[in-house]
Order: C-alpha cells, then sequence, then structure tokens
C-alpha cells in the first residue's frame, strides 16, 4: 500500500505538473482564444491580446467562406467511412488470427505491419496517376479507399490483440449450442468485443482525420478535407490570426475531445498491446 | 486447436485483407519501379524512354538528396531523442501523486490529436513569425532582436514543432508503463535496502525498455514520412535546408513533373525504410514476444 | 438416446500422437468419467467426442451413427466448459436460450424450457442478471441449465469443478449427480480428480498417455486395478506398492496394498518407525518408515495416537494384497 507523500512534497509536484501540462497545451489554448479576438486585436502582445474584447466575428467569417460546413463533412465522410470499412475486412481477419492461429500468424502480423512502414512517398506518383486516369483525383470515394488500406493494418492488430483476451472457450461453446459461423461472430464475439472495437474506431478515426499526406495530394477542393483547408492558410491569408485559429479550433474540437474521451484504450490500441 | 471446417473458414475470412493489403503493397511499387526506369516527365506526355538506372544516377547525384537524406535523419533521431528523454521525464513527474492528475493528463496528451497542417501552421503564424508571433513579442520585450526561426532555423523549428506533436504520446505510452510497474517488487526492492536510485536503474528502466522499444517503432513509422508539417511551414526552404527525403520526391514529381525521377526516389525512399524497419522489427520482435 | 461409440479413434497434433487409438463405448443412459494426470489426454478426448477437434483416424459414431466429420452443432451433445464459458454480455435467460434461439425455436416453447431448467437448477431469482453477477457455484448452474435446455443426446463436462472452492466442489458433485438420476441422460464427465470419478461415476475409464489403462466400475477399479498405474491412481490416500524380497515371498515383482487394509498392533510380521501421523479426527494417517519395505501409509482409526518415533508392528489384512508381474500388470 502507497504510504502517504508529505503535503509539501505533493504541492511541487502539482505545481511542476500543471505549469507543464499548462506549457505543453498552451498552443491550443492561444488559437481558441485568438478564435474570439478580432483581427486586429489578435496580432498585439500577449497581455494586451488578453485584455481586449471577446467577439465571435471570426466564426461568422470563416461560416461565411462557406466551404467549411463541406470540408468538415468530408472529413467526417473520409474518416468515419475508412474506419468502418477497414473495420468490416478486418474483423472476420482478426477473427481467424486470434481464434485460428496457425504456424504463420506471427509472421503474417508482422507482414501487416511492415506495409505500414512503406514511406507512402514511394507510391505517390503511380497513385496520382491511377488516381488521375481514373477520375478518383479530388473525389471522397477514392481517398476512403486508400485511407482504408493505410490503416486496415493497424486495425487488424488492435482487435487481434482485443480478441486474444476473449476466452476461446466461450466460441467454442456457442459452436456446441448450434451458432454457426455467422452467429458465433455476429451475436457472441462481436458484443464481447465491442470495448476493444470502439477504441479502435476511435483511434482510427483520429488517424484518419489528422491524416496529411494523402489528403494533401489527392484532393483540391471538391473532396478536401479539414486538413487541405487549414492547409489553405498557409499563403498570406495566415497573416489572419483570428479567422486562422477560428478555423483551427472548429478542426481540431471534435477530434479533440474524442481523442480525450479515448485516451485510455489509444494506449492499447497504438502499441498493439505491446504496453497495458 | 481447431477443425478443419473452421481452418477453412479462417481462411477464407482473412483473405480479404491480405489480398488488399497484398494489392495495395505490389502495384503501386511496381509502378514506381517501372517507372522509375524511364525518363518520364507529366509535361512530355508520350515521350517515356527506358534509360536503365539514370533517373537514380541523377537523383543521387543532386545535391539536394544528400541534404535531404541527412535532414531525414536528423529530424527523425531530434524528436526521436526529444521525445523519449522528455517522455521519461515527463511521465515519472505525473506519475507522482498530486492534485489535478486527471486535468494535466488531459492537457498533455492534447497535442497528439491537433492535426499536423494545424499545428504547423499555429507554430509558423503564432510563434515562430518575427513580426507578430509570440516569440518575437517575448524578444522585444526584453529588448532583444526577434528572431526569424523558419529562416535562420528551418529544420530546428519543424524538429520543435514535430516534437510539441509526439511528446503526448511518448509520455503518455511511459507513464502507462509506469503505472503497471509491480508495487509488491519496488517494496522488496526497498526492503532489501535499494536506495531510490539503484531502483530507478535496476526495475524501473528495465521496465521502460519493452515501452520505449514501442515508442521507438511506432514513431519512427511516422516520422519517416513527415510532410505536412514541411509543406506548410518552410516548402522546403530556405534552398534544400528543411527539405526531407518525403519533400523531395514530392517536388521533384508534382512541382517539377518529373515523375521518372520522382519515382527512383520514391524507391530509395522505400529501399531506405526498409534498411530501418528490418532493424526496428528485429528490436520489436524481440521485445513484443516476452 | 445417447449411445456414444469410440471405433480406433486417434488424434495427432503435427508428429506428437496425443492419442494413438481408442476404442471406447458409452451406453445409453450412463455416467462415463473420463481420469487421468493432466496431459493424459482426456480433455483432447472430449473435444473430439464434441467436435471441437478433427480426428486423425477413427470412427465416432452416436446413437449407432457415423458422427466422425459432424460439426459440433450437429451431434446433438452438449458441453460444459471448465471456464464455464457464459456469454458475459447476456443476461442468464438469455444464456440458457441461446441454443434454443440459435435452433430457430418458436420464443413461447423457448420461455418454457428456460423456466423448466431455471427450476430444475434453482435459479429462478437470477434469470435477468449477467453472469458477472453471479458466484461460481451459480455461474456453474447457468452453464448446466444452458446445457439441459437442448434435451441433447448426451453431457460433455469437461472438469467442470475445478474453478471452484473444496466445500462448493462437494455440493455441485452431488447436484450434477442427482440431475443425472433425474434426467437418465448420458454424461461424459473429465477430471482429474479421482474423488470426483469415485463418487460420481457408474463406469471410470482411466487414461494415461492418449490409452485406456482400465474401464470399469469405480469398485472394480478399486477392488482389482489391471496393472500399477490404476492401483496407483485409485484410492486416496495412494496404494502402497512394495517390491523387493516381500515381493517375492508372494511370487510377484511388485505388491501393493491399500493404507486401510494394513492392521497395526499385535504381533503383526512387518514392523516400522512413525514418521508422520496425521489426525484428521475420523482417521489417522500413519507415514510408517517400515526398513527394506520403504515408507507405508497407514490408516488407523480417529482414536488411534502415535507420535514420531513410535514402534509399532503391522499385517497386512488376509486377502488385500494385490500382485503385480514385472510388465506391471495385475496377476490372477
Amino acid at each position: 500500500m502507497a504510504r502517504k507523500a508529505s503535503n509539501t512534497r505533493k504541492a511541487v509536484v502539482t505545481i511542476a505538473a500543471w505549469s507543464i501540462g499548462f506549457l505543453i497545451f498552451f498552443p491550443i489554448l492561444w488559437i481558441i482564444i485568438l478564435g474570439f479576438k478580432s483581427e486586429g486585436d489578435a496580432i498585439k502582445t500577449p497581455l494586451q491580446v488578453l485584455f481586449s474584447d471577446w467577439t465571435l466575428q471570426s466564426y461568422h467569417d470563416v461560416q461565411a467562406r462557406s466551404n467549411y460546413g463541406r470540408h468538415f463533412w468530408n472529413s467526417v465522410i473520409l474518416s468515419v467511412g475508412s474506419t468502418v470499412i477497414a473495420l468490416a475486412i478486418a474483423i472476420p481477419a482478426a477473427w481467424s488470427m486470434a481464434f485460428v492461429p496457425g504456424r504463420r500468424t506471427k509472421d503474417l502480423l508482422m507482414w501487416m505491419l511492415s506495409t505500414k512502414m512503406m514511406p507512402a512517398v514511394g507510391v505517390l506518383v503511380p497513385m496520382y496517376l491511377l488516381f488521375r486516369d481514373f477520375g478518383l483525383l479530388d473525389s471522397r470515394i477514392g481517398l476512403v479507399g486508400v485511407l482504408t488500406l493505410i490503416n486496415l493494418p493497424i486495425v487488424v492488430w488492435m482487435l487481434y490483440t482485443y480478441f486474444k483476451e476473449i476466452p476461446g472457450e466461450i466460441l467454442e461453446a456457442a459452436r456446441m449450442d448450434g451458432a454457426s459461423l455467422k452467429s458465433e461472430i455476429l451475436y457472441v464475439l462481436t458484443p464481447m468485443a465491442v470495448p476493444g472495437i470502439a477504441s479502435t474506431m476511435l483511434l482510427n478515426i483520429i488517424l484518419a482525420w489528422n491524416e496529411a499526406f494523402w489528403t494533401l495530394q489527392l484532393t483540391t477542393s471538391q473532396a478536401a478535407p479539414l486538413t487541405q483547408f487549414i492547409a489553405s492558410y498557409s499563403s498570406p491569408e495566415g497573416l489572419f490570426y483570428a479567422k486562422l485559429s477560428a478555423a483551427s479550433t472548429m478542426a481540431i474540437a471534435p477530434i479533440l475531445i474524442l481523442g480525450w474521451f479515448s485516451q485510455k484504450q489509444l494506449v492499447r490500441g497504438l502499441t498493439f498491446g505491446a504496453v497495458k | 486447436m481447431a477443425t478443419a471446417h473452421s481452418r477453412t473458414a479462417a481462411r477464407l475470412m482473412l483473405s480479404p485483407a491480405v489480398i488488399l493489403l497484398l494489392l495495395w503493397m505490389i502495384v503501386p511499387l511496381g509502378m514506381t519501379l517501372y517507372f522509375s526506369f524511364l525518363r518520364y516527365n507529366l509535361l512530355m506526355p508520350g515521350m517515356e524512354t527506358f534509360v536503365g538506372f539514370e533517373n537514380y544516377y541523377y537523383f543521387i547525384n543532386q545535391p539536394a538528396f544528400w541534404s535531404a537524406l541527412s535532414n531525414t535523419l536528423i529530424l527523425v533521431l531530434g524528436v526521436l531523442c526529444i521525445t523519449v528523454v522528455g517522455g521519461i521525464l515527463l511521465a515519472l513527474l505525473l506519475d507522482q501523486p498530486f492534485w489535478g492528475q486527471g486535468i494535466v493528463r488531459v492537457l498533455v496528451i492534447a497535442p497528439f490529436f491537433v492535426m499536423p497542417t494545424v499545428s504547423a501552421l499555429v507554430w509558423k503564424n503564432m510563434f515562430m513569425n518575427p513580426v507578430n508571433g509570440i516569440f518575437a513579442h517575448i524578444a522585444k520585450s526584453l529588448g532583444l532582436q526577434p528572431f526569424d526561426f523558419l529562416s535562420h532555423a528551418p529544420l530546428a523549428s519543424i524538429i520543435l514543432i514535430v516534437a510539441w506533436q509526439w511528446l503526448p504520446f511518448a509520455t503518455l505510452i511511459l507513464l502507462t508503463a509506469l503505472q503497471s510497474l509491480d508495487r509488491e517488487q519496488q517494496e522488496a526492492a526497498e526492503m532489501d535496502g535499494a536506495g531510490w536510485m539503484q531502483r530507478f536503474v535496476y526495475l524501473t528502466v528495465p521496465h521502460l525498455t519493452r515501452s520505449i522499444t514501442v515508442v521507438i517503432l511506432i514513431q519512427t513509422i511516422f516520422l519517416l514520412s513527415v510532410f505536412a508539417e514541411i509543406l506548410v511551414t518552410t516548402n522546403g526552404g530556405p534552398g534544400t535546408a528543411s527539405t526531407n527525403l518525403t519533400y523531395l520526391v514530392y517536388a521533384q514529381s508534382l512541382l517539377n513533373y518529373d515523375v521518372g525521377g520522382g519515382s527512383a526516389g520514391g524507391i530509395i525512399a522505400v529501399i531506405l525504410a526498409n534498411i530501418v524497419a528490418i532493424f526496428l522489427m528485429r528490436m520489436i520482435g524481440k521485445n513484443l514476444e516476452a | 438416446m445417447g449411445k456414444i461409440t469410440l471405433n480406433q479413434v486417434r488424434k495427432s497434433f503435427g508428429e506428437v500422437d496425443v492419442i494413438p487409438g481408442i476404442d471406447l463405448s458409452v451406453e445409453d443412459g450412463e455416467f462415463v468419467v473420463f481420469v487421468g494426470p493432466s496431459g493424459c489426454g482426456k480433455s483432447t478426448l472430449l473435444r473430439l467426442i464434441a467436435g471441437l477437434e478433427d480426428t486423425s483416424g477413427g470412427i465416432i459414431s452416436i446413437d449407432g451413427m457415423d458422427a466422425t466429420d459432424l460439426p459440433p452443432a450437429k451431434r446433438r451433445l452438449a458441453m460444459v466448459f471448465q471456464s464455464y464459458a457464459l456469454y458475459p454480455h447476456m443476461s442468464v435467460r438469455k444464456n440458457i436460450a441461446f441454443p434454443l434461439k440459435m435452433a430457430g425455436m418458436d420464443p413461447a416453447e423457448q420461455e418454457k424450457r428456460v423456466s423448466h431448467a431455471a427450476k430444475i437448477l434453482n435459479l429462478g431469482a437470477y434469470l435477468d442478471r449477467r453472469p458477472g453477477q453471479l458466484s461460481g457455484g451459480q455461474r456453474q448452474r447457468v452453464a448446466i441449465g444452458r446445457a439441459i435446455v437442448r434435451e441433447p443426446a448426451a453431457f460433455l463436462f469437461d472438469e467442470p469443478l475445478s474453478n471452484l472452492d473444496a466445500a462448493l466442489r462437494v455440493s455441485m458433485r452431488q447436484e450434477i449427480s442427482e440431475l443425472h438420476q433425474t434426467l437418465k441422460t448420458t454424461m461424459i464427465y473429465v477430471t482429474h480428480d479421482q474423488v470426483e470419478a469415485m463418487t460420481m461415476a457408474d463406469k471410470i475409464v482411466v487414461l494415461n498417455a492418449g490409452r485406456i489403462e482400465q474401464v470399469g466400475s469405480p469398485m472394480e477399479l478399486y477392488r482389482s486395478p489391471a496393472n500399477l498405474f490404476v492401483a496407483g491412481f485409485i484410492g486416496s490416500p495412494k496404494m502402497n506398492l512394495i517390491d523387493g524380497a516381500e515381493a517375492d515371498k508372494h511370487g510377484a515383482t511388485t505388491i501393493g496394498i491399500r493404507p486401510e487394509h494394513i492392521d497395526i498392533g499385535g504381533d503383526g510380521p512387518w514392523e516400522g518407525v512413525v514418521g508422520l501421523s496425521e489426525h484428521l479426527g475420523s482417521d489417522t494417517f500413519l507415514k510408517v518408515n517400515a526398513g527394506t519395505l520403504g515408507t507405508l501409509t497407514v490408516r488407523a482409526s480417529g482414536e488411534v495416537m502415535m507420535h514420531h518415533g513410535d514402534s509399532i508392528r503391522m499385517s497386512p489384512q488376509p486377502g488385500k494384497i494385490l500382485r503385480f508381474g514385472a510388465d506391471g500388470k495385475a496377476m490372477a
């Protein structure tokens, strides 16, 4: 049992931890604050910024550019769509590897992970040309496919580690009870793995939402998600701090909340179960 | 431990994932390999000719290649050093009992969820901008000349931005590992007369090795292909001062329309990544089995 | 009906023959226990019968029908697992009804059967709870409930009591025996605990290294074990096995005598020094160092007070000495 730490020590640690936590969080805090300031105030010194008036003007302006909504929906469709498709492919695959392991299962998993190591840039040219020739450039369908494929190894790995923890006897019991393979996966495995599937889903939505190589290369406007929308501010428009901040806040807020919500599962997921 | 029936079913259900990944690996990579032996420029369609290893020759012999290579390595190693060392220290701190642990955890993890384009833009404009950035304001208030980070120390600035994004990840994983330390083992060591330092060296560090391996593996996968941060901050410049391999290939193929040269660069990037991957897989394979 | 016949059933994992070939017949309504040390292949044999593993050879027939290649669901067998294997996300009611739902049974009939099973097993009050909220014994009963609603040809039990504490084990043992009396359905029960085997079985199958050492009723195995392995395995405390000069006197390589068949006192032919005496109240078990005979275990009545270092004389009860030949087999 832990002993009671002295209160002085606890106070020192508290101050240190909060200061560092504040420092790390500060850039995010700062864009949230700047988003509620006028353009004129946003470029002043930090103290002046803090004591200037608050306004929703920048949010109105960003809304007025009107394409924010489209980019937001593109982000939602791309991240949720690619994750759901990846799950549909990965659940049966993970079932196979977790409950009917063969001699090659470990190798297969390692190979899947290794496809994740292939640098995207190595296939940039052919992907670009394929997309161009099939008319998929700037289309959501093409990008959903690519995001599905790049996240598939991680989805399989995560589900595998979660499934491994479900005792095989329960699935055997279902088999003895007369369940077909479909019923076994649908009525027994999936409901039992709901927490694992949910966190896999969350993590992959986050990764897909923030993916910024293929989304930048393969979209321009129609299918462009928020990564592209924000990247457009890298031009001189970036100097409009307040609008940039408001837009950034809107781009990261949904995922930040989702991320906080799932941070525990995130660790297990991203380390493929190697750290619990 | 299964019947022939379930093994057949397993193979069937595994195949979509395997086939898709196999196609994803082979088709584009095969095309890249093929293009890399052609003179192929998007501005001159229909003029493709087979040129053997010429593209590789030119890609490697341009001065930008070597600086891109060293930039890639500096970027990966720099970020790894900062995040691993910083992550360990931060995890040790956060593992102590203090008021508001949950809130601080949430604050620390936040940057990981910020999309790369946003974090790069925020750092570029709100912090590193030599006129209106916070760093410039601080310098001015101290009576110093504001420093133009992205022009004068572009690579270091990008390392800082990327490290900010990945420090939370390292911290969170190491913290989780710390919390799974066997308290009884710690107490036994204490009974055996081991001091704080000895317990850290002989119990905590070995316990953390596995998690550090994982942190290095995962981060390397992502760090080798840092792209968005460079695109929105420096565009690889000034000159090639902050161009990494990923960015160089992008510039060659889609900005200069030199598909052949870009493909050769892509293949070189894949080969380099594989060297790193084999090395890492060995390491992680050993550590993951345990 | 539930007659199960195994004909030269084999199982190998790769190069390893786990079960080299077994012939066995389980009669309808019989309570058969597979017993043996861990790793003897008893669970594998049960899983072969269940259809959870493929046989490498031989024929399994159920009620005269070849079931060797049938999937588990088609064999009309129900199984109770060591870990209970309840579905944690379903209520007790849904757990018990699951096999009926899979069979596509009419919901009213499902409900009828579930309440009937719940009544037999005293689960009525728990039907809407989740397995996680139940005690070990209650979970065990749910697992049994899930098995009985299907009215299977036979029940298979895979070490069902090994996760329970000692007291609960005894009462569950009795419950399962009573259930067998009520249902009169064939049961095959796997355990490594010879007490469970002795108390529950109509017929015990002693397995060792994938082979059947002996098949018989509990008392047959107790009275006349076919070989040294069965002699040593059945009975608690273990039978005393003596070889050397004393065995030669009986014309055997090894002789066996159970602890309860040795009388102490008087002028018995054997003598020894008490090493350890365990007083259980009703009985006293003595570990006696008997020189060339080795260490003998002797059961005496609870009133006998012996201490470390006491010298005693012992005599085997007439006709209770079992003789074994050089091949380990019992001699007539």
